[in-house]
């Protein structure tokens, strides 16, 4: 009938070919390209964070140490912004025109439609004369936050600080983290963080293409709920915490203190210290840069970062090793002659003891006779085999804690020092040492170096009678007081407890008729030993540490009070303050007419003399913009230059002698 | 015969139920695209869903007063329903009232508007019917295709003057129409080249192109090479190629609006304006790669319900279909459009009068233009031309404009065994 009568099957064929075009495009994006699904969904569904209340802490009687202080940021969506009375808007705020137009330019360039902070954390007085009068600025908003408040000003390094999370923790955190969010930097506030952060909580919403929200998605199934951070029951005990900052003002050092029945921490005085709300809110970053250029470094965390030689701190546990061993029995005396013969050198006593027993020597502080117990064990095993004598002692004095973390549970803790008999090899030659070379780690000096947590721990260990608890700040988490596991393990350090008396004798008698007796609590018995660290760069740091009361011991206690002299003269009455107060609540009138306040108001902070170089670290520092997390690196770096700087000390030929 | 018995045996039921089954799809996918909490019910009137739904019934009374009508009679009428058509063009330039840019409408009180570019589809398909099948017209003839190449560009360019695009390349569909009457297949070989090497040249360097056409011309002449009258055209045909290779980008620059060039650079990738441009088209595509196999459910598309695809009801409504049916759905519409498509070729080829058959062809080109090209814009394989789905679509102009097309053949095919138009 027609001549083109095929072409009908040309035109069907063009059709069913285009059709299957547009359907083989139709499978990809709708099969096999699975964005476009996600992409539908993040154009409607935004992911709000709600952010709970981070986790107070309190002390130990239930005193708030740490809260949230409710404040306000002002958020701004640029788009819905509409004319109104800006003069009106910064004279509330404060702020002047350009601040207000540089603002502004800042939240229109990171969205238009979004929103973002326009002013961040506005008090609370603040807050209600602006919310008011909220409806005459349309586009404007205001956003509850929360802030960290002190109400004590008290115990910074050992609650530490919270930070905008840094890039490296963000990345560590594997995304929990987004910029803005805020993270603990130091002390508890880091070690407990996944604690005290609590649960966030999610809420989908829906929102048009307008931005105008519809509601929750899928009616709010996927939506959880923000849960409070958990309260943590610090071990510290506010009322000597404070008493301890306060004696410790205008003084470097530190003081830490142990319950040795629970291993809890009741006192940990970092001297000099900061008021932990400089670190909170507007000034936050000017504090900070101030707070890092203070010569003194307030950052540094003494009690678990500093190191210092023990003195004759160490000598009641070098007693005990001796005993343990068999090699002294407490009756075995010595006679003083004023100096120890160690081979061909003297070592210098303080003074000419005459003769003393175990308990004499400690009570006075006989540097020979420490010096003959440490030969002993050295020469146990014959005077060839120094190296292992040395290494079965070093053990011995590593099981308390000492050249060792012990697990603190605030970060950046330090070691200490115990050399191996590896490090004498090197120093010297193998078999080229004897007990006579390394003298001077009979009474605490030479290499030894130690935190005073370290010192506080060996206290507690003498005063239960050969074991301790794990040291700790945070004794109890959450509203169940979940105590953890590991710090009600008793760690025995291999002593048996019948050597202890006869030490225990010794320090007793230092406090009752010794080196520390002006430090004497008319009714309380405390045993004590006296220290000097020596300190080649200035005067000696002076050391204390006790415990007290002698039968069922409530407390042991360390401090340290760097350049000030002797231990009895400044550590030993400052440790007896404390003491009396923990155990009595108040303090009394002393025999010694000695009090509290003569020790507050002196001023021991040692002159600084600025070298050239540091002069110009320090100025090189001011003018770049100071980081939390430079700060915490310059700490580690002190940490590590305290340690060398000790080490050299400890190499120095001529060795001054202990009282 | 069977029209003894009425005209309503013959029709051909399959394709009325196709119509209805496109009708009901559109029907609930306009419900689905502009639900309105306040007016649930797919028959409140105060909606387009509900408006939809007279336009729907009363689709299918023009259609049944289509049927009752004489066949000879839409012959007869052809050249003046295609004159007051074109006069009704040339008024909406005057009077028209706008809509998204083009002058398209003509407002005829009470709420009701006529877009006269719907109803020229018909009035056109009809009088090219009528032209070609007369004895002595040839499409191989010049002169009549001339005349029939004139029939099809008169509203063209009114058309094109609104300016309402979409509707100017619809015409350009009836080209099958020729092709079917015996117009050359050079024409369409040619047309097809000229697309790809416009749109090659434009996406790529010039000269890579030119690298191309050369190849493929050596090869071609590698093997024709004893052909040589083929060769000779080849050959003349690379020259050719060549010269509008350089051509393609002045002519594109030039000849182009700037939103039409924009909207075209979207689509070959030479812009990534996901914001502007492109949103309106990349916020649909997300929507209907959003379904997935299966679709997010009955009024459960959020692109859809929360209004970042613009036109849902209209122009994109395909979105809709694909969000909430998947790829279930599309397969299901495009199936649809297949089938109809065919049994309209196979309809028209069962014709006895070559007017009808005519016309069969003008109706398949014209839906089967509207569904490529609004499909392909929908998932972003053309540049945005605003061009309703057929049957689906929302508004009672394109509804009542595709039964009226649709119908004139169904009347036409019930009678086919009939009277002879000559």
């Amino acid at each position: 009938m027609n001549s083109f009568f095929e072409r009908r099957y040309i035109i069907a064929g063009i059709f069913i070919v285009l059709i299957l075009v547009l359907l083989a495009r139709l499978f990809y994006i709708q099969v096999v390209d699975d964005r476009y699904y996600l992409f539908a969904k993040n154009n409607v569904i935004r992911r709000y964070i709600q952010y709970p209340a981070r986790g107070p802490i309190l002390d130990r009687t239930g005193k708030i140490m740490v809260q949230n202080e409710p404040v306000y940021d002002i958020t701004v969506v640029p788009k819905q912004v509409k004319a109104f009375d800006t003069v009106e808007f910064c004279k509330l705020l404060g702020i002047d025109r350009a601040g207000f137009d540089k603002r502004m330019e800042k939240a229109r360039k990171y969205s238009p439609y979004r929103t973002s902070v326009f002013e961040k954390q506005i008090a609370p007085q603040l807050y209600a004369s602006f919310q008011e009068r909220l409806s005459e600025f349309p586009g404007f908003d205001t956003q509850p936050r929360s802030l960290r408040d002190y109400p004590d000003s008290a115990a910074a390094q050992f609650l530490g600080y919270i930070g905008e999370a840094t890039e490296a923790i963000i990345k560590r955190s594997g995304g929990y983290y987004s910029p803005g969010d805020y993270v603990g930097i130091t002390g508890v506030e880091k070690s407990y963080e996944t604690v005290l952060r609590g649960q966030r909580g999610v809420q989908n919403l829906i929102y048009d293409s307008h931005n105008a929200p519809k509601g929750h998605y899928a009616n709010g199934v996927y939506d959880t709920a923000a849960v409070a951070g958990q309260r943590l029951i610090s071990s510290l005990d506010m009322k000597i915490q404070k008493l301890g900052e306060k004696l410790m003002t205008n003084k470097v050092g530190s003081i830490v203190a142990i319950e040795p029945s629970t291993g809890e921490i009741l006192c940990f005085v970092s001297s000099p210290t900061y008021n932990p709300n400089l670190l909170v809110g507007r000034e936050r970053g000017n504090n900070a840069a101030k707070l890092y250029k203070d010569p003194y470094k307030p950052f540094f965390t003494r009690p678990v970062q500093a190191y210092y030689p023990p003195g004759s701190s160490f000598k009641p546990l070098s007693a005990l090793i001796g005993l343990q061993e068999g090699l002294i029995k407490p009756s075995d005396t010595y006679n003083c002659i004023g100096y120890y013969m160690a081979g061909n050198h003297r070592v210098k006593c303080t003074h000419v003891h005459g003769t003393v027993n175990l308990a004499g020597a400690i009570a006075g502080s006989c540097n020979g006779y420490f010096n003959m117990v440490f030969a002993k064990v050295l020469n146990a095993k014959g005077g060839k085999n120094t190296d292992d004598s040395y290494t079965s002692w070093k053990a011995n004095v590593n099981k308390f804690g000492f050249g060792e973390r012990l697990g603190v549970d605030i970060p950046s803790e330090g070691k200490g020092l115990v050399p191996t008999a590896k490090y004498y090899d090197k120093m010297y030659h193998k078999g080229g040492w004897r007990s006579t070379t390394v003298a001077s780690l009979a009474i605490g000096q030479g290499e030894l170096l130690a935190t005073p947590l370290q010192l506080a721990n060996i206290e507690a260990t003498i005063a239960n009678r050969g074991f301790y608890y794990k040291p700790h700040l945070i004794k109890a988490i959450g509203d169940k007081q979940v105590i953890k596991h590991e710090y009600t393990v008793k760690n025995y350090v291999g002593i048996d407890a019948q050597y202890f008396e006869p030490v225990i004798n010794g320090m007793q008698s230092v406090v009752d008729y010794g080196t520390g007796q002006g430090s004497k609590i008319p009714g309380i018995v405390m045993c004590g030993k006296t220290g000097t660290a020596q300190n080649p760069h200035g005067k000696n740091h002076s050391l204390f540490v006790a415990f007290a009361p002698r039968d069922n011991p409530k407390i042991a206690i360390a401090v340290v009070v760097e350049n000030s002299g002797d231990g009895g003269t400044w550590a030993a009455p400052i440790a007896s303050f404390i003491v009396e107060q923990y155990l009595r609540g108040s303090i009394s009138q002393r025999p010694s007419h000695i009090f509290p306040e003569y020790y507050i108001e002196k001023n021991l902070l040692p002159a600084i003399i600025l070298k050239p170089a540091d002069k110009a670290r320090i100025k090189a520092d001011s003018l770049k913009k100071v980081s939390l997390d430079s700060i915490r690196k310059q700490k580690q770096d002190s940490v590590k230059k305290a340690a060398l700087r000790s080490a050299q000390t400890a190499m120095l030929p001529k060795r001054r002698d202990d009282e | 015969m069977n029209n003894q018995r009425g005209f309503f045996f013959n029709v051909d039921w399959i394709t009325v139920l196709i119509y209805l089954a496109l009708c009901t799809i559109g029907w609930f996918n306009i419900h689905a695209a502009v639900f309105d909490e306040n007016h649930p019910s797919i028959l409140d009137l105060e909606t387009s869903y509900g408006r939809q739904f007279i336009f729907i019934l009363t689709g299918l009374v023009l259609g049944t007063v289509i049927l009752l009508l004489e066949s000879r009679f839409l012959s007869a009428v052809s050249p003046a329903l295609y004159v007051v058509t074109v006069l009704m063009l040339i008024l909406v330039l005057a009077v028209g009232r706008g809509v998204g840019g083009n002058q398209a409408w003509i407002d005829l009180g009470g709420g009701f508007k006529l877009q006269p570019s719907e109803f020229a589809k018909f009035a056109t398909c009809l009088l090219l019917a009528r032209y070609l099948s007369a004895t002595n017209v040839k499409v191989t003839d010049p002169k009549s295709f001339l005349i029939a190449g004139g029939i099809i560009l008169l509203p063209m360019v009114l058309i094109k003057m609104q300016p309402d695009d979409g509707s100017t390349l619809v015409f350009c569909s009836l080209i099958f129409v020729l092709y079917r009457e015996g117009l050359s297949t050079y024409f369409l070989v040619i047309g097809g080249i000229l697309i790809t090497l416009f749109i090659t040249s434009l996406i790529f360097n010039e000269w890579y192109v030119v690298i191309a056409v050369i190849i493929v011309t050596v090869l071609a002449a590698i093997s024709i090479k004893r052909n040589r009258p083929l060769l000779f055209k080849v050959i003349v045909g690379a020259v050719i190629s060549i010269g509008f290779i350089f051509a393609a980008k002045p002519l594109y620059n030039k000849g182009l609006k700037k939103h039409q060039r924009d909207r075209i650079d979207v689509v070959l990738g030479l812009s990534q304006d996901k914001k502007h441009v492109g949103y309106n088209q990349n916020q649909s595509i997300i929507a209907i790669g959003s379904g997935r196999v299966w679709g997010k459910g009955y009024l459960q598309g959020t692109q859809t319900k929360y209004a970042f695809v613009p036109a849902q009801s209209t122009d994109f409504i395909f979105c809709t279909i694909g969000e909430e049916w998947g790829f279930a759905g599309s397969v299901t519409v495009l199936g649809l459009y297949l089938f109809l498509l065919l049994r309209i070729i196979l309809i028209a080829e069962r014709q006895r009068a070559p007017f009808s058959r005519i016309y069969g062809y003008g109706v398949a080109s014209i839906i089967f233009c509207h569904v490529i090209i609004n499909i392909a814009m929908a998932i972003g394989y053309m540049p945005v031309i605003g061009i309703p789905l057929p049957f689906i679509s929302y508004g009672g102009s394109s509804l009542w404009s595709f039964t009226i097309l649709l119908f004139i053949l169904l009347k036409l095919d019930s009678n086919r065994m009939g009277i002879n138009h000559a």
